[in-house]
């Protein structure tokens, strides 16, 4: 682990009572990336995240947050990121630009140009009342308040579950933006084409354990390739081989589900019956999300 | 109509507590005055003298209503209760039908329910008509208790039978608008706004002009004259008005689109004023309105103490119950009372102190603290923000009762030099008040989940004042009251050292939950 890493978290556990939230969670976030955060719900994503912003105190384990002790110095740090929650509750009395004012001010100061762009951009009315606003408008005003502060790291927890596609979209490309400045972000999301379009690692935890790091690329040799071939004559030798499954065999044509390890021995074996035409699938992050909660699913029924 | 019936079995089940609460409590609140009078005066002679000094009491009538049999219970039980019953049956109207309209609709419920098969009126009819009932079982109470008491059979009904059209014509006026704002708040801002105004133009014309009690539908309760020469046509004018509200409501009703109101929202500032970038500004602007509000009460509350004047010897008789009442130390019973009224007041002024003090457990509870302390705002000065306010807030509003205790007395015995009297003894009771909000404060900090224990320090403090030598309480139960151990000015003189000893108290137990606070985790 790079000793420069914005977000080090070393087994992590909090508890509630007897519920065990966070049960030794490993995440390390570098500078310049952005990191996904997946997990089913109640996996500990919003935990973890609150732990590093000192909300929550750890029971166990090492948090280290830009280099320094969120718990203790949660306000120094917290000038140098901005954080946007799953769920926004605004003051009802409030109105929109005041509340994006008051949270810049207080995380040390707005651009005011991206400010303005922002409220365009996403096209907000800054002079309403924010208990006149829907769950969308909510979110974008946390956002345009994260987006348009100077820091250096962005905490987002869920942040576009109530926009529009358009306004994902806009959400997109500023997250690029930032991050191509040399910032970092961490995002915790459900929708995986925002994950696969903008994240370059990601951490899947499970029941408050890290389950699977790395890049999407490494973790796509974790999964499957599906392959569909047809052949000059009948394959030989995949049925049995190590890592193909679900092979069906119909003739001169074959389908099957190969570990993206084991890829290279089975289209040898295609090969060798000579190849007529090749359709192979990658592993989209959909199915390495679901391999991942289908464990889950699987085990249950078994439990006592 | 389709589900309208089910809509009205779901609310009244759903308010079924609220109701019992405010019917039994308006209940009590004739009754009591029954069996208050009949225990103050012994002889038939006092009570006449008593009478005719009440009579006489500009500010007592402009408080109560019009001067009628004053030396009879009922008469007393007619003068002393059905203004406010009046107005107590209409804020409860007015609470039910917003919880069932506009704040339904304020936070989307309501559509989802309206997607469902049921008719488009039938959640504003049920309201309405859940309303008229919560009414109607009201004042069936007030009947009831009162011929049980027993009083005049027919006079008891008509008190009964006008707070309940009373209630009907504010329920109407809530209804009317919940069509007009989009916010609840507005709601409740112009059906408070229109009994205000009731009950202002009632006491202007029960004191001077009569024509303008008889713009007040609290003023036609009045004027059916119970147990002093009882006449029933004024409640036909009541249950006209009431008729008239809601028919106008739904009129409305049926012009505007879901989710707005004929009201536009009005757009606030799109920047934030300067001040709003600290925690005590936050906390400020969060607590501003509740600030003035309860300034603008407690000076009108101190007002109308005020105005009772010298004269309070005749007023309160001079029974054993009135003097353990007011003047279980012994003393001048004029500066006795008053005693008593400015403790009352600053146990009053105790409920905004804790209300106050536990504004920042509503914000945790919001879900808005979480955002905010993700900015380098410290937990230490957000919290230390509320206090400040909080504090510098009960300073005002005691000082600002005291005040209006002073314009009061002022203005009815013409001494203008004892306008400032008042404003020292009422902030004698400081530290027993910034004790019980520092309570508050300790609780809130150990923990976002035991805050309501915070009101049973206060209720404990009234019980203490009210029945601690009626009924001859332990005196170490009574001390445990933080106010016992003040003085009592008037009637006392000014004590220093228990007064720096509670400001000790409190600072301690408040700093104590400012620390427990940083410890804890936030939810």
């Amino acid at each position: 682990m790079a000793d420069d890493a914005i977000i080090d978290v070393r087994g992590l556990v909090k508890t509630f009572g007897r519920h065990r939230a966070l049960d030794g969670l490993d995440l390390s976030v570098s500078p310049g990336e952005i990191h996904g955060f997946l997990g089913p719900n109640g996996a500990g994503k919003s935990t973890t995240i609150r732990v590093l912003l000192g909300l929550l105190r750890k029971d166990d384990g090492e948090v280290r947050l830009l280099g320094g002790d969120p718990w203790h110095e949660a306000a120094e740090l917290h000038r140098r990121l901005a954080y946007v929650p799953g769920e926004v509750n605004l003051w009802p009395g409030l109105t929109g630009g005041e509340i994006i004012d008051l949270l810049g001010r207080l995380r040390g100061g707005l651009n005011e140009s991206r400010r303005k762009e922002l409220l365009e951009r996403f096209e907000l009315d800054p002079t309403k009342k924010s208990r006149s606003y829907s769950k969308g408008n909510r979110q974008k005003v946390a956002l345009v308040a994260a987006l348009a502060s100077d820091v250096e790291l962005l905490l987002l927890d869920e942040p576009t579950s109530g926009l529009d596609p358009i306004m994902e979209s806009v959400f997109q490309d500023y997250v690029d933006a930032f991050r191509d400045r040399g910032n970092t972000v961490l995002l915790s999301s459900h929708i995986l084409a925002e994950v696969e379009r903008l994240c370059d690692r990601v951490s899947i935890i499970r029941s408050g354990r890290c389950v699977e790091s790395g890049t999407l690329g490494e973790l796509r040799h974790l999964t499957r390739t599906s392959v569909m071939a047809e052949l000059g004559s009948p394959p030989e030798g995949l049925a049995g081989m190590a890592g193909v499954h679900a092979l069906q065999v119909d003739g001169n044509r074959a389908f099957f589900e190969v570990d993206t390890t084991e890829l290279d021995h089975a289209v040898g074996a295609l090969h060798r019956a000579g190849i007529v035409s090749l359709t192979s699938q990658p592993p989209t992050l959909e199915e390495l999300f679901l391999r991942h909660y289908g464990d889950e699913l699987k085990e249950e029924p078994e439990a006592p | 109509m389709t589900g309208t019936w089910t809509f009205v079995r779901v609310y009244l089940r759903r308010d079924r507590w609220m109701l019992l609460c405010w019917s039994v409590g308006v209940a009590l609140l004739y009754w009591s005055q029954a069996i208050s009078v009949d225990g103050l005066y012994t002889t038939q002679a006092e009570f006449d003298r008593a009478a005719a000094s009440m009579e006489g009491n500009a500010g007592f009538v402009a408080m109560t209503g019009p001067a009628r049999a004053l030396n009879t219970i009922g008469g007393q039980v007619t003068w002393q209760s059905a203004a406010f019953g009046a107005i107590a049956a209409g804020l409860m109207s007015m609470f039910l039908v917003g919880r069932h309209t506009r704040a339904e609709e304020e936070s989307g419920r309501d559509e989802m329910l309206r997607a469902a098969a049921v008719g488009r009126h039938a959640t504003t009819i049920a309201a309405f008509v859940t309303a008229l009932i919560a009414n109607l079982l009201l004042g069936s109470l007030v009947a009831l208790s009162l011929i049980a008491y027993p009083l005049e059979l027919a006079d008891s009904l008509a008190l009964g039978v006008g707070v309940a059209l009373c209630g009907a014509f504010f329920s109407g006026v809530a209804l009317l608008a919940a069509q007009l704002t989009s916010t609840t708040r507005g709601m409740y801002g112009i059906t408070g706004g229109v009994l205000g105004l009731a009950y202002a133009l009632r006491a202007v014309g029960d004191v001077g002009n009569p024509v303008l009690s008889w713009l007040s539908p609290i003023g036609w309760y009045q004027a059916m004259h119970a147990f002093s020469g009882l006449r029933w046509w004024p409640a036909l004018l009541l249950a006209a008005a009431s008729a008239v509200a809601a028919s106008a409501a739904y009129a409305v009703f049926l012009r505007r689109d879901y989710g707005s109101g004929v009201l536009a929202a009005r757009p606030g500032p799109a920047r934030a004023s300067r001040s709003l970038a600290s925690g005590v500004g936050l906390a400020w602007r969060l607590q501003r309105a509740s600030v003035l509000g309860w300034t603008v009460g407690m000076l009108l509350g101190g007002v109308g103490y005020g105005t009772l004047g010298n004269d309070v010897d005749s007023l309160i008789g001079d029974s054993d119950v009135a003097m353990d009442m007011f003047a279980p130390s012994g003393g001048a019973l004029v500066d006795a009372f008053y005693a008593t009224m400015i403790l009352t007041l600053a146990l009053i002024g105790s409920g905004f102190a804790i209300s106050s003090a536990l504004r920042p457990h509503g914000e945790e509870e919001a879900g808005r603290l979480e955002g905010l302390l993700g900015t380098s705002l410290r937990r230490r000065d957000w919290l230390l923000g509320h206090v400040v306010v909080t504090v510098a807030a009960t300073v005002l509003v005691l000082l600002v009762a005291g005040l209006g205790m002073g314009i009061g007395y002022a203005l009815v015995t013409g001494e203008g030099s004892a306008v400032g009297d008042y404003v020292l003894p009422l902030l004698a009771h400081l530290p027993g008040v910034l004790v019980l909000s520092a309570v508050a404060r300790l609780l809130y900090g150990l923990s976002s989940r035991a805050t309501l224990l915070a009101w049973v320090g206060l209720l404990f403090s009234f019980l203490v004042m009210m029945f601690g030598e009626l009924f001859r309480m332990p005196q170490w139960v009574q001390d445990i009251s933080p106010f016992e151990h003040l003085a009592l000015m008037p009637a006392q003189d000014f004590r220093w050292a228990p007064f720096l000893v509670l400001v000790a108290v409190g600072a301690t137990l408040s700093l104590a939950g400012q620390v427990a606070f940083l410890r804890r985790d936030v939810h």
